[in-house]
């Protein structure tokens, strides 16, 4: 089995990551956070921290740029509007002196009314068909509402950078996902063209679609270090991690489902709120209703999503976002209409799974391959809805399928092969499935391969690793130029553009089998079989890392994760890794990765799509059904924690 | 007062580091961790929740696994210290990374020297941990990756036969 390019480095401590860039003059920096949740600063004072020896500067609205960030807001802003909102920043000697420093600065704040419950902004609607008449046509209509909490991304690596300055050149070692992201986002802050602002990535610690934007520590490290010509560390604290930098959104969904007796889908009505905080962060939308509009043919739709604005934490897309919050509604709410119309759970899927994408009218590149994953779970797993504590759920996500823009390079000489490409490899495996695709093109072995990502400065355009793209984006590119290269010795490629009459997805099934203490309510998770369509497996030990991992991340979403806040007081009562439980090695059950190859030609030339975020989707609900199944009871709120079951 | 500054004060700490003497010219509110990465140069240790939550600084003392966040340089006075760069040997890696290769046991990466410097520490004291011995070894360690399943698969490949 290839394992991966990297493994060595990792394992061995010499894999760089952003605090691990070590400079002569190093400055560390800190910031200030708001301890309100809604405040106008008066006055600050950052004369005692300016004095203290070993700090170099202290930035704060008093002396720096008026930098605009989010809608109407600013890099410091006069309002802070959550806590955890940026009030100031520090660059000193050391981490300690940088906190002292911080814990010197004196502000004033004048406190105003606050909400955490969240003023409804405009919707989004979606429709087609005619709702009132598919409830007209319905022998059963299934009403129920859903609710799902707010996740914190946690990446073990918290964001952060080290910046420096060659001149009037700003160069970032950044935890991100998205190196040209980053690069745009600052120049423009910083009024730089982007070539004058080079990012590098060698090698991140997790990201979870929280690092796919360009935060405010970049910018804020980049004027430290411009103030005081020296380069300056900025890694957030966890707690900052967990305040300030994203979270999934929390969601209501009140939806209803109409079928006939013989468990055709005719309506499908759903309106959602979800929690966006106190602003719009940008980077991948959550779309809350996608599956809705997807996953089942239905002719009758109604979808609504509608963000609140609060004054917590900006929302952020987390792995699959909307899709892994929309799934635990939906794929529960089949479960319940099944049982209305007592049919099986898995045969209702399979006579309502869509072959086309209803949204954009067209057929599926890979039509069936929902209903192979389905039945691949459903055998192995001996499903039937009889059994206690088996679960079961299907999903869809929009994704995987790649896009343009990017481009690659390949040099081809003396049999071996050198690929720039301007990813970043964000722990799932980027380059070494990308070096695989060039090295099957070139016909030599992975080991003659030397590939070069995660840095902005070739000029070489790579996609942000979202929407479980980079495979699919950069496979069909890195194919065609090996190609070309192999020919003339070097070779450069864009990315072409989708086939316009089809539409493609990723999908997959995945079944919980656990068993409840009827005393406790500790819920034991036995074992997760999953099969997930990713068209064609570039690397099976690098698809089933991400399947595991997507489970093992979708276990502590259904079970434990939930930020708590005192709507009191707006405050965050759990940032930190001891009381927001993320799954621990103790919490894990066997996970059974079925995946098979399906290699989607009409998708693109290598046949490959994304797995990276897919596996995360239908965990919760296949939990949550097996629940029901196990005791009876149905739990209809992430996440199902004992006091929820006992109740 | 809150928040004042601590003097720094002059004396040396003297402690081995995978085999070699060092002097630390350290304030006393420093980390093992800070001193690790910030005044030696020892990147391997990993700075994620530094309050002992996590398990990505952990580093072998005096042959146990301990947070090195959590302990201070200057108590490290005499003792040895071993982190990931010190678990191979002569640029031969120890079976428990040859292991986690093989098995794919990480993803980011992030928390892997932690989970290796765990293991370690049994792997120094028992040849052939049993299964309960592994899990209680890595109970300490988060990996947000979720790779726990293949960590135990190269922790169990690693044991002797």
């Amino acid at each position: 089995m290839t394992t991966r390019l990297e493994g060595r480095a990792k394992v061995t401590g010499a894999a760089r990551y952003a605090a691990d860039a070590r400079f002569p003059g190093l400055l560390y920096a800190r910031i200030l956070r708001s301890p309100h949740a809604h405040a106008r600063i008066r006055r600050i004072d950052t004369s005692r921290a300016e004095r203290l020896g070993g700090v170099h500067a202290v930035l704060s609205s008093a002396n720096s740029p008026c930098i605009g960030w989010y809608e109407e807001s600013a890099l410091f802003d006069r309002t802070v509007r959550f806590i955890g909102d940026e009030v100031a920043a520090v660059a000193a000697e050391s981490e300690e002196l940088a906190e002292d420093a911080v814990r010197l600065i004196a502000v004033q704040y004048e406190p105003l009314a606050f909400d955490m419950r969240g003023a409804p902004a405009e919707p989004k609607t979606e429709q087609r068909g005619d709702l009132a008449r598919g409830l007209r046509e319905a022998d059963v209509v299934l009403e129920a509402a859903y609710r799902t909490q707010t996740a914190l991304h946690n990446a073990l690596e918290p964001h952060g950078c080290t910046a420096l300055w060659h001149g009037d050149h700003l160069v970032v070692h950044e935890s991100t996902q998205g190196i040209f992201a980053v690069r745009d986002e600052v120049a423009e802050k910083l009024g730089l063209s982007p070539q004058k602002v080079r990012v590098i990535t060698e090698h991140m610690g997790g990201g979870f679609g929280a690092k796919q934007i360009a935060w405010k520590h970049t910018v804020i490290a980049a004027l430290l270090a411009q103030r005081t010509g020296r380069p300056v560390q900025l890694m957030l604290e966890r707690s900052a991690e967990n305040l300030a930098v994203g979270n999934r959104n929390a969601t209501e969904q009140a939806l209803r489902l109409g079928a006939k007796r013989d468990g055709t889908l005719t309506a499908i009505d759903v309106r959602i709120r979800f929690e966006q905080g106190a602003y719009s962060a940008g980077g991948e939308a959550s779309d809350v209703i996608g599956t809705y509009l997807t996953l089942y043919r239905c002719a009758n739709v109604r979808a609504e999503q509608r963000p609140l604005r609060s004054n917590a934490g900006p929302a952020v897309a987390f792995r699959a976002p909307g899709y892994a919050e929309g799934n635990f509604a939906l794929e529960s709410a089949i479960d319940e209409l099944a049982e209305r119309l007592k049919i099986d759970a898995v045969e209702l899927r399979l006579r309502n799974y869509a072959t086309r994408d209803q949204r954009e009218d067209k057929p599926f590149t890979a039509p069936q391959s929902l209903r192979r994953c389905i039945t691949r779970v459903a055998e192995a797993c001996e499903w039937t809805h009889q059994r206690s504590g088996l679960g079961f759920a299907a999903h869809d996500w929009a994704a995987g399928g790649g896009w343009p823009p990017a481009e690659a390079e390949v040099e081809f000489r003396d049999g071996a092969a050198r690929v720039v490409v301007g990813v970043q490899d964000i722990g799932t495996g980027s380059r070494t499935a990308l070096a695989q695709i060039v090295a099957a093109e070139l016909g030599i072995a992975l080991e003659r391969v030397a590939i070069e990502l995660g840095d902005t400065q070739p000029e070489i355009y790579g996609p942000t690793s979202a929407g479980s793209a980079t495979l699919a984006t950069l496979g069909p590119v890195l194919q065609d130029a090996a190609r070309r290269a192999k020919n003339a010795g070097r070779g450069r490629a864009v990315r072409a553009d989708n086939p316009q009459d089809k539409s493609i997805r990723t999908c997959g099934a995945q079944a919980v089998e656990l068993a409840v203490d009827r005393d406790t309510g500790e819920v034991s998770v036995k074992r997760v079989v999953a099969a997930h369509d990713c068209g064609r497996i570039v690397n099976p030990l690098l698809q089933s890392s991400q399947v595991i991992g997507g489970i093992t991340q979708a276990l502590g979403y259904a079970l434990n994760e939930h930020r708590v806040v005192d709507p009191r007081l707006g405050e965050v009562l759990n940032a930190n890794l001891e009381e927001y439980k993320v799954p621990t090695l103790a919490d894990i059950p066997a996970i059974v990765n079925l995946s098979e190859s399906m290699p989607d030609e009409e998708a693109n030339a290598t046949g490959a799509k994304g797995c990276g975020e897919p596996p995360i989707i239908p965990t919760a609900a296949a939990l949550a059904n097996a629940i029901y199944s196990a005791t009876g009871v149905r739990i209809r709120e992430l996440p199902i924690t004992r006091d929820k079951l006992i109740r | 007062m809150p928040g004042a500054p601590f003097a720094i004060v002059g004396a040396m700490t003297p402690l081995r580091v995978n085999g070699e003497h060092v002097e630390l010219d350290v304030a006393p509110r420093r980390t093992l961790l800070d001193a690790l990465r910030a005044d030696l140069g020892l990147t391997g240790a990993k700075k994620s929740c530094d309050m002992g939550n996590c398990g990505a600084c952990t580093v072998l003392l005096d042959g146990a696994a301990v947070y090195s966040c959590l302990v201070l340089a200057v108590d490290c006075a005499g003792r040895a210290v071993t982190t990931i760069e010190g678990l191979a040997a002569d640029g031969k890696l120890h079976r428990l990374q040859e292991a986690f290769i093989a098995a794919d046991a990480l993803q980011c990466g992030f928390c892997t020297p932690g989970q290796l410097m765990a293991l370690a520490a049994l792997y120094d004291r028992v040849a052939r941990p049993s299964d309960a011995e592994i899990m209680r070894a890595l109970s300490g360690n988060l990996c947000r990756c979720g790779a726990y399943q293949n960590i135990v698969r190269a922790a169990r490949m690693a044991r002797e036969p």
